[in-house]
């Protein structure tokens, strides 16, 4: 299964847009943050879980997918949500803690919901497993079409949501897709130092349903490994559960210092920075000319720039807005 | 009565599931053991039968996983009715309760919903010790963006359930072990009443005065309701006239019922069977406390669980439990000057 050259198009698009939405949030984020760096401070407050580096996941799998099917994500939303297709203004504005965000300013970057293209998240590990299984049983019970999607990461593969969800989609045998974003570290504890095995996919027996490991965060090969497990879940088939090794260019969150890292080790990922290496390979192979892939990138820009306007010119959240919302 | 129809709670909630899952394509129901066995304490009986085995789904021993689903197939628009078989089971999966069932809605501005009940056992008295006997009415009820409700009769439980499931919320729905009916449990028959047949509501966030008085308002909710009842008919003896309010619901909670009985009486009594401290009796307490034009007569009086541990021993948990007694002896305490009168 290899991808049409619009569907590359638009995977190398979605991710320099999802790159380029951080970049500037992780310009903004630092605004009133200095000479003392207070996270409560500044016009993004909070926490900021950037997955620069990670891009290549959500486009591999979120190609597959359409509005109707479900995506659960996690505290490190924003390449899946862009991915697929949350309203970018809103999600600026809420990331902001702008009424007109999605969630009005109640949920901010680490809740993103968009009920239009079915995404959800949780800050919580592993406890989007759940509702994944939920949404795909609702499916199946119904007969009606869809996939739902749970990212994770690997550190999320420890918790008791991870296996008895697994086990609960594999026994009922959901159309749900577990996908494991392996960056390597979870907060500050390597991969090697927290889990049993060294990867994840091993863990896909243990449930009787097919677990694949995806080398070198590499566009293509998770676009083919994700359609395949996506197209058996349409199919009645049930779950896959693939790990992704992919890089985390930033700390865990912003104001990280990163002094876990061997030395060496930024440097080493950001050589293997998957845009720049898309972009060079779509080139060399003749799919894309240098003036397509600028106006790609023209495009995505000018998308993340009105994103950011529209955040930056919309009134706060009303205060007395917060008593809302908590029932529908 | 004529055409009398007395169920059992356990039976009463199996027929509101039933009538709306006979409306309602996207109700169904999952849980352990809840299919073939008819659930642990009967309050899916006979669905499996009707209904079958996937809208009427036993679930592997994973309360997170399960639940979990739950908010998942609510937020995709289905009505999932989730059984934890005892309340204290909690503790293996809050996190899918409190932090995705009760926030979503809110994290969403209201863009997504969460209708689904989550039916859970409570309460003790049979000597089951401390893992499987506790209340925890106060636990839920604490935190924002759930629904509780706990019936004390058959014809509550019927109204709650139906009202609980057409709700676009989550609701907690608490019933208690000693009202289930079932033989093996020891049962208070005073839970079994009449129940039509036909569907209906019991509206959410509304108590009941379900005896009227004017001496001293007690104030209950599932078990505890029974123990009032009681107590109220033995202090007729002593000339106390007891008003009892059976809250139904925690969240909301009827706080107007509450004050205007107690403006009526003037004094307040609690039972309630969770534990004592940073619970629904101090709640109730504060929501009369806090009302501008209520004067107490004498300080309001609570008959809670003691803050311990639950333990197994028949007398060790039943000196711990509230019961009539104990209510009958508050009310003489707090009653003195209205006899004397």
């Amino acid at each position: 299964m290899q991808p049409s050259k619009e569907t590359l198009g638009w995977m190398y698009q979605t991710m320099v847009t999802s790159r380029r939405f951080e970049e500037i949030i992780e310009k903004i984020y630092l605004e009133g943050k200095s000479p003392v760096f207070n996270m409560a401070n500044g016009p993004i407050p909070g926490e900021m879980h950037l997955s620069n580096g990670q891009e290549p996941v959500a486009v591999g799998v979120c190609a597959h997918l359409n509005p109707d099917d479900v995506i659960t994500a996690t505290h490190r939303p924003h390449h899946q949500a862009i991915a697929k297709g949350v309203d970018l203004n809103k999600m600026a504005a809420e990331i902001f803690g702008k009424a007109s965000g999605l969630s009005g300013g109640r949920g901010g970057h680490m809740h993103i919901f968009d009920a239009d293209v079915n995404f959800a998240c949780s800050g919580i590990i592993a406890q989007g497993m759940g509702p994944a299984a939920g949404a795909a049983l609702s499916r199946k019970l119904q007969g009606k079409p869809g996939v739902a999607v749970a990212f994770i990461g690997e550190g999320a593969a420890n918790q008791g949501a991870f296996h008895e969800t697994m086990n609960l989609a594999a026994v009922w045998k959901l159309p749900m897709i577990c996908v494991i974003e392996d960056n390597a570290w979870g907060i500050s504890v390597a991969k090697e130092t927290a889990t049993a095995v060294k990867r994840n996919d091993v863990r896909a027996a243990a449930y009787g349903i097919p677990g694949h490991y995806i080398e070198g965060n590499d566009p293509w090969k998770i676009y083919e490994v994700a359609g395949e497990a996506i197209a058996r879940a349409r199919a009645g088939e049930g779950p896959t559960l693939i790990e992704v090794e992919t890089y985390r260019l930033a700390g865990h969150f912003m104001g990280d210092a990163e002094g876990y890292r061997p030395e060496g080790e930024k440097d080493g990922l950001f050589a293997k920075d998957p845009i720049p290496a898309m972009r060079k390979r779509l080139e060399g192979e003749g799919a894309f000319t240098a003036p397509e892939l600028d106006a790609l990138e023209a495009e995505a820009a000018e998308a993340v720039e009105t994103a950011i306007r529209f955040a930056r010119e919309s009134a706060d959240a009303k205060p007395e807005d917060a008593l809302t919302a908590v029932f529908a | 009565m004529e055409n009398e129809r007395k169920l059992t709670i356990a039976r009463a909630m199996a027929e509101s599931i039933a009538q709306e899952m006979r409306i309602d394509p996207t109700v169904f129901v999952m849980g352990e053991d809840i299919a073939d066995l008819g659930g642990v304490f009967g309050n899916t009986r006979g669905l499996a039968d009707e209904f079958g085995k996937e809208r009427i789904r036993d679930t592997p021993i994973s309360e997170t996983g399960f639940i979990g689903a739950a908010v998942g197939a609510a937020q995709d628009g289905m009505r999932p009715v989730v059984e934890l078989m005892f309340v204290d089971f909690f503790g293996v999966c809050f996190d899918a309760i409190y932090n995705l069932m009760a926030k979503n809605t809110y994290f969403s501005g209201g863009n997504f919903k969460v209708p689904m009940v989550l039916m859970t056992s409570t309460g003790g008295g049979y000597s089951d010790a401390g893992q499987h006997s506790q209340c925890l009415y106060g636990s839920f009820a604490h935190l924002p963006g759930m629904k509780v409700v706990s019936p004390s009769n058959a014809y509550d439980a019927k109204g709650l359930m139906t009202a609980a499931i057409r709700d676009n919320n989550p609701v907690i729905y608490m019933f208690h072990k000693g009202l289930q009916g079932m033989g093996w449990l020891g049962t208070e028959a005073g839970a079994n009443v009449h129940v039509p047949e036909e569907a209906y509501e019991v509206e959410i966030g509304k108590a009941a005065i379900v005896r009227e008085g004017s001496d001293v308002t007690i104030v209950s909710i599932a078990m505890g309701v029974h123990h009032a009842l009681k107590a109220a008919k033995a202090l007729e003896a002593d000339g106390i006239s007891a008003e009892v309010v059976d809250l139904r619901s925690l969240v909301p909670l009827d706080r107007e019922t509450v004050r205007a009985s107690v403006r009526k009486t003037g004094r307040l009594i609690v039972v309630d069977e969770d534990y004592h401290s940073y619970g629904v009796s101090g709640e109730i307490i504060a929501t009369v406390c806090e009302a501008d034009d209520l004067t107490l007569k004498a300080p309001p009086r609570r008959i809670a669980y003691p803050d311990v541990p639950i333990p197994f021993a028949r007398v060790m948990e039943q000196y711990c439990l509230p019961n009539a007694e104990k209510v009958v002896a508050a009310a003489r305490e707090i009653c003195r000057s209205a006899v004397t009168a």
